[in-house]
């Protein structure tokens, strides 16, 4: 795809190109709507603060190597539950004698290994059954609905447990878990999404022109599904962290030795009263990346919110 | 052999008790090249005698034929080749997330279209928009540009009958004007039939040469443009339509 | 010498993220015991104008004016309270469409009687009784009736009626209708304008009347304000519009496409930039 008429613009810099009223290639109006939402997420402080917590958080993960002080799985029970701060020890160290801040920095690896594969997982499986569903409509709605309503009957965490006993303890698993509990809302949100696009005008106007269901909803309603399926996820994944913690303090998700943040804080109970950093540490890095999500997730509602595109 | 061909249709909506006789024993004939005028109130069932014809609704029985072809329960790609729809409200027949170059290259790819870049660029011409306007999305157009894409889009396949769905009540007068003289051009230029719905007397006057005249889902009266100007209605509800838009227009 | 409403040069601001946007500049009109339209195309600022008389502009919008008065009382000053005190007991507004300006959980009847009880202090008996009078002026068979559905259980024509009444209960001095009709079948239309064209004559009240319709405006008004841009561009008496010299106006004029004269090709209005930055024409009496 050529486009003879795109005069380089390039001489303008490059803000000039993203604002441009008159985008002159398909890559160009792709990225001046992505700059467009980065300019109003930008305006929104809280979502920043939670974008950096997060990417402060990532980088922590990724050179976790780099950043520990020492080995998280090395013990020494000479040196067992040492206050912050003592002997190099920046958050202390737990009933093991190993260092917490390493650890924690692997164990948010761990974290976000987990969040990513929930998130990769359940929205898209809730995607594509709300979508069906709500396209297709009659007793193939009806099937997929009732299917989704009785994976809701569940409590979460009951759910997971159910599943990770089945499945067998280990991190993977526990993501399974946690995705086959975490899709059924999306499913519903997808599916109300479509029930009001799959009438508007638009849609009407791709059958038309003898578009096959496929494709409407791979190409037309997808892409308006995602941007509240996004929303949704982001504020879940607080909720999705906090029950991988639980996974962990029940002794069901990441198994020991892993520095899993769940895991951690449930070795650290036994000593909450006298020692309470163990404990208190890895629950406020719990913390602070269910804030980043939630931050974000209110963010992304203003950048994404349909509603608010059209201006 | 007419372009299209309606006898009897009736349509409902809905099921059980809440099923709505929405069209009720509909009769059509209109001849190639012809601009037909279906004019009514709001639920008349004027639209849907097109959203019927186009597919968009199930439920209904009686006879079509376009072009000589009865149509059955499904459409085929053979169909929307020879008819196409422009819908009423610009604002929500384009996909809020797709850009005019996506729009219309989509359209010609269904349509089994090679030389695609240069048909997006041709359509934009033939509607009056210059190639600037190909990568902007629908919230960066105006009412009526939005509009002209939406017919662009219908005509990308090449149709010969054009149903149009009050292609111009959403819009200021200034910019139906443009609209309706734009259609009129591409009437001339391909040898379109249109089919136009409107309770607009004055732009169905303008655009159509027959009219039928619909209330409750039937049609009461049929008359050519000429009779509708004389107001020489012999149906109780024409007069009383003709009056009162003459009534809004002098 | 005061008229029913004095509004000098009034600019309705939008602060966005590529600057203020202006949707009204600095425009100047007065209302007497009249019939005053304001006409436009989408995006003139006319409903913005009848939005800021009554300070129904929404943050982050900002309302500016030399002056606003209402029979000598200033507009611009006055507090939410004493606003709240002015909308509908001195000032009363007809939205486009019924089906939203009504609320849909309560009758008609309720809504009608809490109108007059919220600026009056009158029993329950006699607000029904003035209720069901009032829906008998805006032509509703069977008030009575009428009074215990529900806004969903009423045509669009019958529940813009509805809306006259409920507005026209307290009594205003001034009525600001924006597109009353657009949202109706034109058999209903005039029915309906006339039935509020009437009330207001018979009142004595001043009607701001907004409309896009050029025709309909010259019908039901004595004096027709042209705004194009924010600003007003011509100013003239209703039964000489189709003398009018703007271009503009012209153009708009000539676009209509008209049932009994046709035309071959309806004429294209060609905008001027000069328009928008001419000065606006002022509307004072």
């Amino acid at each position: 795809m050529t486009q003879p008429t795109a005069k380089p613009q390039e001489t303008l810099g490059w803000r000039a190109w993203l604002t441009a009223d008159v985008p002159a290639s398909r890559a160009q109006a792709r990225a001046a709507a992505w700059f467009n939402g980065w300019l109003r997420f930008r305006s929104n402080t809280l979502a920043m603060v939670g974008l950096i917590i997060l990417l402060f958080i990532i980088l922590c993960a990724v050179f976790a190597p780099l950043l520990a002080t020492h080995d998280p799985f090395v013990q020494n029970l000479g040196n067992r539950l040492q206050p912050p701060g003592a002997d190099g020890h920046i958050f202390g160290t737990d009933s093991l004698g190993r260092d917490i801040y390493s650890r924690l920095l692997f164990g948010a690896r761990i974290s976000i290994y987990i969040v990513l594969l929930v998130a990769l997982v359940a929205p898209l499986l809730g995607l594509i059954v709300g979508t069906i569903a709500g396209y297709a409509g009659g007793w193939v709605d009806v099937t997929l609905m009732r299917f989704t309503d009785i994976f809701l009957a569940f409590p979460r965490l009951i759910l997971a447990l159910a599943f990770v006993a089945a499945l067998g303890a280990g991190i993977e698993n526990a993501v399974l878990a946690i995705s086959l509990t975490a899709w059924p809302p999306y499913a519903r949100i997808a599916r109300a999404e479509t029930l009001t696009i799959r009438n508007s005008d638009f849609i009407h106007a791709v059958r038309l022109q003898g578009a096959g269901p496929v494709r409407i909803i791979t190409r037309h309603i997808w892409p308006l599904c995602i941007s509240s399926l996004v929303i949704r996820v982001t504020l879940d994944m607080a909720g999705i962290i906090l029950t991988a913690a639980g996974l962990g303090f029940l002794g069901l998700g990441a198994q020991p030795p892993s520095p899993e943040w769940g895991a951690m804080i449930a070795e650290g109970r036994k000593y909450i009263l006298d020692y309470w950093w163990v404990a208190t540490i890895p629950g406020l890095a719990i913390f602070s990346i269910s804030l980043a999500f939630n931050l974000l997730g209110d963010g992304l509602r203003d950048v994404l919110d349909p509603k608010e595109a059209g201006r | 052999m007419s372009a299209i061909d309606i006898n009897a249709l009736n349509v409902w909506f809905g099921e059980g008790d809440d099923r709505n006789h929405a069209v009720k024993n509909v009769s059509l004939k209109i001849a190639k090249g012809e601009s037909f005028g279906l004019v009514g109130e709001s639920g008349s069932g004027k639209s849907t005698v097109l959203r019927t014809l186009v597919g968009l609704v199930d439920d209904w029985d009686g006879r079509m034929e376009v072009d000589g072809k009865v149509l059955g329960r499904k459409r085929d790609g053979a169909f929307y080749k020879t008819v196409q729809m422009v819908f009423q409200d610009p604002y929500a027949s384009l996909h809020p997330r797709m850009t005019v170059d996506q729009v219309l290259s989509e359209v010609l790819k269904l349509h089994g279209f090679k030389d695609v870049n240069d048909r997006v660029n041709r359509l934009l011409e033939q509607v009056g928009l210059g190639g600037g306007f190909r990568f902007r999305y629908p919230h960066q157009l105006s009412g009526g540009q939005r509009q002209r894409v939406a017919i662009a889009r219908a005509l990308a396949p090449e149709p010969r009958i054009l149903l149009l769905d009050e292609p111009t009540s959403a819009l200021d007068v200034s910019v139906q004007a443009e609209i309706l003289n734009l259609l009129t051009d591409l009437r001339a230029e391909f040898g379109l039939t249109y089919l136009m719905v409107s309770h607009d007397l004055g732009v169905i006057g303008h655009m159509c040469e027959r009219i039928a005249v619909m209330q409750f889902g039937e049609i009461v009266e049929e008359l050519d443009v000429e009779n509708m100007r004389k107001l020489s209605a012999t149906h109780a509800y024409t007069k009383h339509l003709l009056e009162s838009s003459l009534g809004s227009v002098r | 010498m005061s008229h029913l409403l004095d509004v000098e040069n009034l600019w309705v601001k939008f602060p966005t993220r590529n600057g203020v946007f202006d949707a009204v500049r600095g425009i100047s009109f007065s209302l007497g015991r009249e019939r005053l339209g304001i006409v436009g195309e989408s995006g003139s600022g006319k409903s913005m104008t009848g939005r800021a008389v009554l300070q129904l502009i929404r943050k982050p919008g900002r309302v500016e004016a030399d002056r606003m008065e209402m029979n000598g009382t200033d507009l611009l000053g006055a507090s939410d309270k004493a606003m709240r005190k002015i909308r509908g007991r001195h000032i009363s507004m007809i939205m486009q469409d019924p089906k939203y300006s009504l609320n849909p959980v309560m009758t008609v009847g309720q809504q009608i009687i809490e109108a007059l009880r919220t600026h009056e202090k009158v029993s329950q008996a006699e607000a029904r009784k003035r209720a069901l009078e009032m829906l008998d002026a805006v032509a509703i068979r069977d008030p009575e009736r009428v009074m215990g559905l529900y806004p969903h259980e009423v045509s669009g024509g019958m529940g813009q009626r509805i809306m006259i009444a409920m507005m026209l209960i307290p009594n205003p001095e001034i009525l600001i209708a924006d597109e009353p009709t657009s949202a109706l079948d034109v058999s209903v239309q005039l029915q309906v304008l006339e039935i509020m064209d009437k009330l207001v004559k018979d009142r004595g009240m001043g009607l701001i009347f907004i409309s896009h319709d050029l025709n309909l405006v010259s019908k039901f008004c004595d004096r027709v304000v042209i705004m194009y841009a924010g600003r007003i561009v011509e100013v003239c008496e209703a039964s000489k519009l189709h003398e009018a010299k703007h271009p503009y106006t012209q153009g708009l004029l000539n676009s209509v496409p008209d049932l009994v004269h046709p035309r071959p090709r309806l004429e294209v209005l060609t905008r001027d930039p000069a328009w928008r930055e001419a000065p606006s024409v002022s509307a004072l009496l």
